[in-house]
């Protein structure tokens, strides 16, 4: 069961199971151990490459965990088994590639209306369509953000290597549970099948965080509500007597539909949105390499971060003021930050492995007299150190 | 209070706050509501232990939102996937779907097919109505053959898919088909179908004199009721005729009733034998 009211034994069983230490590994498996150690136990989906070993990885460690793993008919099943499983106190996880991504677009929609925690998992491939399956890229960013219908706020979560799989993995679970929302994860082919060092940390180092449960009856009758003024209201869980109901329809505080009241919609919704807003130091995270003095900014996520640090550290030995800016969550963006930083350089290069994405949001956050550049790689190779160092000499 | 409260004993299992329930005057989902309130009473069932998923369109309101125990109102088509969830969470509750005929054997088919296969202990009443009604009358996988709808103004040229016997075809512990029109052999398949172990369908015929019935010569419900009663044909008795003397009749009764192991058991068992196999059991070796 969830490992609330059940630490001791699962701590137990992680402390037997997984020793810590320096392991190879693949990024996927990174990330299954990661989910693991944030008390998930319960997974559902559908074989997709390049994700296909994160399932492996969960349906052969799960049973020792005393935890689930179903292989569903297909994707939308699969996040919809997440979503029942999560209503009965379980911390959830699938894991799926672009096409299976789009087809989790409307259950992933029905995640964020409910307030149900889970993560998913998106290892980016190339597309189009099927494009390039076994191939990495970085084209589903907006997919992230707007891939489901209408209104809504969506955290996304992305790292930039095996050992920043298995951290970022947690802290999206722990974003889910605190914010009571699905959180994406957007990994990618590349790192998804590099195999490199990951340090698997005692049990004792990782910090894991749990959903509010209703204090009393009526916290209970509220499921929807805003009992505590930070917009999360605690999720009374199936199984317990409570008579939730739960409804993608939009609802009153109360979970009952009433999709005619005007002021309802709009209260739930500005309501789910706020959440989100209101907890930005839940999520909120990037990273950055030399941006006191820099006069020029790289700015870059996932996979391309780490070519993109090779660059910005070649560049620096050549006597260029360059600094690197990397969105760890990158939806919402970093905004404030990428504001202030956009303020103190002369050019900023966005470099990614899509035709220009996160490019977008940086351009929101930046004056015009800014120059404003995107170094762009499709094909499903990654860049390399070189092709981002050229285009920092070339506007050095 | 109005009169229904204290007429009407099957009420306490009603959500009041949600009441009346928006189904047209004369649809077959009050009985078929009916007769669920009174299998959980005559089994003596705590609402606490049941949680009722449904996906979209009328028959998905049936018990959503108002029977009184917890409810999970889905997306259209995704119901059973959603309990299959719910169940592997909740293994000691009863998991029951109530939803209609084109979300769950159109839509959602394909969760239908593979729940039954697998076997997991989930109840599904499927209203069968031929018709989708919330959206105005359209053509359904499940409309008879010739039928008229808003989408097949002329005929409709598609054949029927024949759920139950589908159903039993991939796997289910058991099958049973009635119409609105057979509510006591109705209300005693949905006990059994609640009290087996393993997927359990109840399929009904029900009616829809609104959009169904009104464009097929059946504008009043009673006339929809005896067209059913007309045309039932007990299982017993269609196994000896030929599908050309089965056209147009609804078979009746039960269609399977097996024991087969059940997954949600049996993936508990697996966490056993796994959890024994690598030695994981026992708390004192930390």
């Amino acid at each position: 069961m969830i490992i609330r009211g059940d630490e001791p034994e699962q701590i137990r069983l992680l402390r037997k199971l997984y020793k810590p230490g320096n392991y190879f590994m693949q990024g996927n498996e990174a990330v299954a151990y990661g989910a693991l150690f944030a008390g998930c136990r319960f997974y559902a989906g559908y074989p997709i490459t390049p994700s296909s070993e994160i399932a492996e990885t969960m349906a052969r460690e799960l049973p020792k965990l005393g935890g689930y793993y179903l292989q569903m008919e297909d994707e939308i099943g699969s996040i919809a088994a997440m979503i029942g499983a999560s209503w009965t106190g379980f911390k959830v996880m699938t894991a799926t590639a672009g096409p299976g991504f789009s087809l989790m677009q409307e259950n992933l929609g029905y995640a964020v209306m409910t307030e149900t925690p889970l993560v998913l998992v998106d290892v980016q491939r190339s597309g189009p369509s099927t494009g390039q399956a076994t191939k990495g890229a970085q084209g589903d960013f907006f997919q992230a953000r707007w891939g489901t219908h209408g209104d809504h706020p969506i955290v996304a979560v992305s790292p930039t290597s095996g050992q920043d799989a298995f951290w970022e993995i947690i802290r999206a679970f722990n974003i889910a549970e605190r914010l009571r929302t699905p959180v994406v994860f957007l990994f990618d082919g590349v790192l998804a099948h590099t195999r490199e060092l990951v340090k698997i940390p005692s049990v004792d180092e990782v910090e894991i965080t749990y959903r509010k449960l209703p204090q009393n009856e009526e916290e209970a009758k509220l499921p929807f509500g805003d009992p505590h003024g930070d917009g999360v209201p605690p999720m009374p869980l199936f199984g317990h007597g409570y008579f939730t109901h739960v409804t993608g329809s939009t609802h009153k505080e109360n979970g009952l539909r009433d999709v005619y009241t005007p002021e309802v919609h709009d209260r739930l919704v500005r309501r789910i949105h706020r959440k989100i807003e209101k907890n930005r130091h839940v999520y909120e995270k990037y990273e950055e390499h030399f941006t006191d003095d820099a006069e020029i900014l790289v700015v870059s996520w996932g996979v391309t971060a780490r070519p993109a640090l090779g660059a910005v550290l070649k560049a620096r030995e050549e006597g260029i003021k360059v600094g690197l800016f990397v969105p760890k969550t990158v939806h919402p963006f970093p905004g404030e930050r990428m504001r202030e930083l956009g303020k103190r350089v002369r050019a900023i290069l966005v470099p990614e492995m899509n035709l220009g994405q996160m490019i977008l949001e940086v351009q929101r956050y930046v004056n015009d007299d800014v120059l404003l550049k995107g170094v762009n790689k499709i094909g499903g190779v990654p860049l390399t150190v070189e092709e981002i160092l050229r285009e920092i000499r070339g506007v050095a | 209070m109005p009169e229904i409260y204290s007429k009407y004993p099957m009420v306490k299992y009603l959500r009041k706050e949600a009441l009346p329930t928006a189904l047209c005057p004369g649809c077959g989902g009050g009985t078929v509501l009916n007769a669920f309130a009174n299998a959980v009473d005559q089994l003596k069932l705590d609402p606490r232990d049941l949680v009722v998923v449904s996906g979209i369109g009328c028959s998905a309101w049936i018990a959503s939102p108002y029977f009184l125990a917890d409810t999970l109102h889905t997306t259209h088509g995704r119901a059973i996937a959603f309990a299959t969830g719910v169940k592997v969470g909740l293994p000691d509750k009863k998991v029951v779907v109530i939803s209609g005929d084109g979300d769950l054997a159109s839509i959602g088919g394909n969760h239908l097919l593979h729940a039954a296969r697998r076997n997991i202990d989930i109840t599904v009443i499927l209203v069968n109505n031929f018709i989708y009604g919330m959206t105005g009358g359209q053509v359904a996988p499940t409309t008879p053959f010739g039928a008229k709808t808003t989408t097949t103004p002329y005929r409709n040229i598609e054949h029927p898919l024949q759920i139950s016997e589908t159903i039993a075809a991939a796997g289910a512990s058991y099958v049973a088909r009635w119409t609105t029109a057979h509510v006591y052999q109705l209300i005693e398949s949905i006990k059994k179908a609640l009290t087996v172990k393993g997927f359990s369908l109840v399929e009904v015929i029900s009616q829809c004199p609104v959009q169904f019935g009104r464009r097929n010569r059946m504008k009043e419900p009673a006339e929809m009721l005896r067209w059913f009663l007309k045309n039932s044909v007990p299982i017993s008795k269609a196994k000896k005729m030929s599908p050309e003397e089965l056209e147009g009749k609804f078979v009746i009764g039960e269609f399977v009733n097996r024991q087969r192991p059940e997954f949600t058991e049996e993936l508990n068992k697996l966490i056993d034998e796994v959890q024994e196999h690598f030695g994981l059991k026992g708390g004192d070796d930390v």
